[in-house]
């Protein structure tokens, strides 16, 4: 833990003295007080971040911008977007664009967004994502500065998606950021936010992300998670949606893994009417490690949400997932539905599951389903009557078991990847082109 | 040298003049070694038991009161203001001296059931010796079930006439480590069955402890022992649907069964114990123990449970699946009203290859009640082609009552199958209007309607048990619609 005392010493004593400044304290001392968590904990019962207390992490001094050129010439979706980069968590210019934005759309790295509008940014941060939250959104706090500002206007439906890249190449050493997104969008508004998650095999790095979206009257956000931080690091993620009257969260996750990757989702339905739907994809391999939480709270009367994770592990990949519905007291007539379904390919490898519901009304429709098992014989044996080798039968079944949620994905570019990212890493690759 | 010192202490023997006092035959409140001992001593129990007590209690010491640990909420429990001994017949000075003197509720509810008049004395628990004639019964049954070969008597008896079983099997299922209650009854236990059930044979008849002479106060601390040998099987029930008045507030039971190769044990649970009146108040605090040991091949071990009564109820039969080919089973109905909070469910653990377990749970929750159905299932490494089917279901009725999941699974193996499915809803609108326009008010229809819900469960209980499980259910929901 010392290793971060230095850390946040060095980072905060040049900061100017004001709320900010003061927030970092408190947060940083709430983080020392809980101290990462070991077992017993609940939340953390199947996730061990023994190695993220051990390791030292330090923030980034300088970055290699061409071994982040490399990166993305090799993963990136390359959208015809506005973009924010990040590379180790420090913001690059020269790799963003930000050219043509719409007049009521702000996209801006935090830094700016800090330095020009200090009131209205401070009163956003962690109002749905405090210092009280968990430990990795304290450490997150105490280390807050950098990250995105993302405002959109009432009645506006922005064309191009926005794109945040964060990006994690290798350093002298192990380094760590701490992004924080912020999204307000505005009454009516329409909006798509890509985050992807990429990095250099190489990469050692710590990203301890944490996001606050806030949705007006009517406003639709539909969110791309795309994660694939590499190998050797590790990411924390962690998003908070609050949703006003009738409007509409979509988030498509698919988490592609790295060394350990933990995600909590907290989505808010404050006001009737409200929707929410997750799909997500859980691809794990090698010794990866991959945890989702989920928790819907259903607040108000007549709110939706719709819960879909599937997860294909290999190798001694570990798959976690927990999804939690609770419905308050009055909020009547809710539907919500969870289902997770896991595909284990190898004997190593280990799924953990808990679709939990808490409910205190009782006009409602809730249900959830979690299944594990194998690819179905029949099906296989079809396609090998067919004329399709065994493993390739295999493949297809996989890809198909996958394509549920992925299918869903509507940014062509994206979906490509994540099909062939999938096929790619495949006990026996499939090779699409082939088909 | 202070260690040493401690050491003696603890070894104390207990002194006399500490149970001169024999007249009430009760224990004052409080538990420390002297209080084992005494309750040993009473029970003529060898020196390995006591032992085994007393490690139990030491260890029990070390632990951590598991309060806020399920989704219960009850004030904190002051383990010293409990009595842990009291001697089987000991009378309760404040016991009504007749039925005259009995809550008109409970007799009302015992008309509902079609409880017969001799026995409602005795469930009412007053204070007159043998209210019906249960020696003669029992006297019939002990004769058959001795030239099958299968033993089944209480725990304190089998300490004294079959050491070496109860010695090789007691606490082999859950170990007095396992969690705070289990270390709790380790330490206090007073009685309990035991049934034990010879390689090969099919036990004669259902085993029941309402049939058990002797059976009448069983205390608080129960503690209970199935072993079916090779081949053997057994049906236990345990429990009756009738309310039953009892002075405890706190019970915590251990039941341990014990299955080798293809033995089968079915256990059947009606748990209906005075859940607090209305306002929540009073009601007994029911944390219980329940395991199954399938350590032979193909054996197998079922759960049936109707859980109607207590105001809290912490309870999680499981079965470890152990053998090759072993099964598990669990069925389960609770229903909750008022202010009770039952926080129950399921473990299967699968460690034997092709083990398979079937886990059925219908909740039920009225007027301000909350229920939680949590269940594990965990399949190793080692129980390859394992399969496992849950299914719960929570029915709400009311606006004010909670139903909550938390099914964990943690599954090892890719060749394992496994499902899991919830649904929480309330009655259909429909459902019942269908049943109203037939003619069938609104109170029988929502009986027919939550009897159906259970359907699944019910058909597993033995039959008699069956009739009364659906009477109990609908005089437990009584007040909940309208």
């Amino acid at each position: 833990m010392n290793q971060y005392a230095e850390a946040f010493a060095a980072f905060n004593q040049d900061a100017e003295s004001g709320w900010l400044k003061s927030q970092r304290i408190a947060a940083f001392a709430r983080f020392e007080h809980l101290g990462f968590p070991i077992n017993g904990v609940e939340n953390w019962k199947y996730t061990n971040t023994k190695a993220l207390a051990k390791r030292d992490f330090l923030l980034p001094k300088t970055v290699d911008l061409d071994a982040a050129r490399e990166v993305l010439k090799a993963r990136d979706v390359a959208l015809d977007d506005h973009r924010l980069v990040f590379v180790n968590g420090v913001y690059a210019p020269e790799l963003s664009n930000l050219s043509g934005l719409p007049a009521a759309l702000v996209v801006e790295p935090l830094s700016e967004a800090l330095d020009k509008e200090l009131e209205l940014t401070c009163g956003m941060m962690g109002r749905l994502a405090g210092i009280d939250c968990d430990v990795f959104t304290a450490l997150n706090f105490a280390f807050a500065g950098e990250g995105a500002m993302i405002r959109i206007g009432n009645h506006q439906v922005i064309e191009k998606p926005i794109s945040l890249i964060h990006l994690s190449v290798a350093g002298d050493q192990a380094s760590m950021s701490h992004p924080r997104i912020l999204v307000a969008a505005g009454a009516n508004s329409q909006v798509r936010l890509v985050e992807h998650f990429l990095g250099s095999e190489e990469a050692v790095h710590f990203t301890n992300r944490v996001a606050e979206v806030v949705l007006e009257r009517n406003a639709q956000l539909t969110h791309y998670l795309l994660q694939e931080p590499g190998d050797q690091s590790w990411l924390v993620n962690r998003t908070h949606v609050e949703q006003k009257r009738d409007s509409r969260y979509y988030c498509h996750h698919i988490n592609l893994g790295g060394k350990l990757v933990r995600d909590d989702l907290v989505c808010d339905l404050n006001g009737t009417g409200a929707e929410s739907e997750f799909s997500g994809l859980l691809f794990g391999r090698n010794k990866q490690h991959l945890d989702i939480h989920s928790l819907v709270n259903h607040n108000e009367p007549r709110t939706y949400s719709r819960e879909t994770y599937k997860a294909i592990l290999n190798d001694k990949a570990r798959g976690v997932f927990n999804g939690k519905v609770i419905v308050k007291k009055d909020s009547q007539q809710i539907d919500a539905q969870q289902s997770n379904a896991n595909l284990l390919l190898s004997d190593q490898a280990e799924i953990d599951t808990k679709p939990e519901l808490e409910i205190y009304a009782d006009d409602v429709k809730c249900s959830h389903g979690a299944t594990t098992g194998q690819l179905d014989e029949t099906a296989l044996f079809y396609l090998k009557s067919r004329g399709l080798s065994d493993e390739l039968a295999r493949g297809l079944l996989t890809l198909a078991f996958a394509n549920e949620v992925v299918d869903k994905i509507d940014i062509e570019p994206i979906y490509q990847l994540v099909e062939t990212t999938v096929a790619g890493h495949l006990p026996h690759q499939v090779n699409l082109d082939d088909l | 040298m202070a260690s040493e010192e401690m050491e003696q202490l603890v070894r104390k023997e207990y002194k006399q003049g500490f149970v001169t006092d024999i007249e009430s035959d009760t224990l004052p409140p409080g538990l420390d070694e002297d209080v084992i001992r005494h309750i040993s001593q009473r029970k003529k129990e060898p020196e390995w038991l006591l032992e085994w007590r007393l490690e139990a209690y030491r260890h029990w010491l070390t632990m951590k009161d598991p309060q806020g640990w399920a989704h219960l909420s009850y004030p904190k429990i002051d383990y010293q203001a409990v009595s842990y001994y009291s001697a089987p017949g000991a009378k309760n000075k404040d016991a009504p001296k007749s039925l005259d003197e009995v809550d008109p509720k409970l007799l009302e509810t015992f008309d509902k059931l079609g409880i017969p008049l001799h026995e409602r004395a005795a469930l009412a628990g007053v204070a007159v010796d043998a209210v019906f004639d249960s020696v003669s019964v029992g006297t019939t049954f002990k004769a058959k079930l001795a030239e099958a070969g299968v033993i089944f008597c209480s725990i304190s008896e089998a300490v004294q006439e079959h050491p070496e079983l109860v010695r090789q099997y007691l606490g082999t299922v859950v170990p007095h480590t396992d969690n705070y209650y289990a270390a709790l009854n380790s330490a206090v236990f007073t009685d309990g069955s035991f049934v034990f059930v010879p390689k090969g044979v099919t036990c004669p008849m259902e085993l029941s402890t309402y049939f058990r002479i002797n059976a009448a106060n069983t205390g608080q601390f129960e503690r209970t022992l199935i072993v079916c040998e090779e081949q053997a099987q057994v049906s236990y029930l345990e429990g009756c649907t009738a309310p039953m008045r009892d002075e405890n507030q706190l019970h915590a039971a251990v039941v341990e069964l014990v299955a080798l190769d293809d033995a089968y044990i079915k256990y059947s649970t009606v748990q209906n114990w005075y859940p607090g009146d209305e306002e929540g108040k009073g009601g007994i605090y029911n944390f219980v123990t329940k395991r199954g040991d399938c350590r032979g091949d193909r054996a197998k071990i079922s759960w049936t449970q109707v859980e109607t009564g207590s105001a809290i109820t912490w309870k999680y039969p499981s079965c470890i699946l152990r053998g090759k080919d072993s099964v598990g089973e669990f069925y389960s109905v609770a229903v909750t009203n008022n202010y009770q909070q039952a926080d129950t469910g399921t473990k299967m653990i699968h460690i034997g290859e092709g083990s398979r377990s079937t886990i059925i749970s219908k909740g039920i929750s009225a007027g301000r009640s909350n229920q939680s159905y949590r269940g594990l299932v965990k399949i190793l490494p080692t129980a390859k082609n394992a399969r496992n089917f849950t299914q719960c279901d929570s029915l709400l009725i009311g606006d004010q009552c909670g139903a909550h999941t938390f099914p964990y699974q943690e599954i090892g193996t890719a060749s394992a199958q496994v499902e899991h499915e919830a649904t929480t809803s309330k009655i259909g609108e429909d459902q019942l209007f269908y049943c109203m326009q037939r003619g069938i008010s609104e109170e029988d229809s929502v009986n027919m309607i939550v009897n159906g819900f259970c359907k699944d469960v019910f058909k597993e209980l033995p039959m008699e048990f069956a009739v009364e499980a659906e009477a109990l259910l609908n005089v437990s929901l009584e007040g909940a619609v309208g």
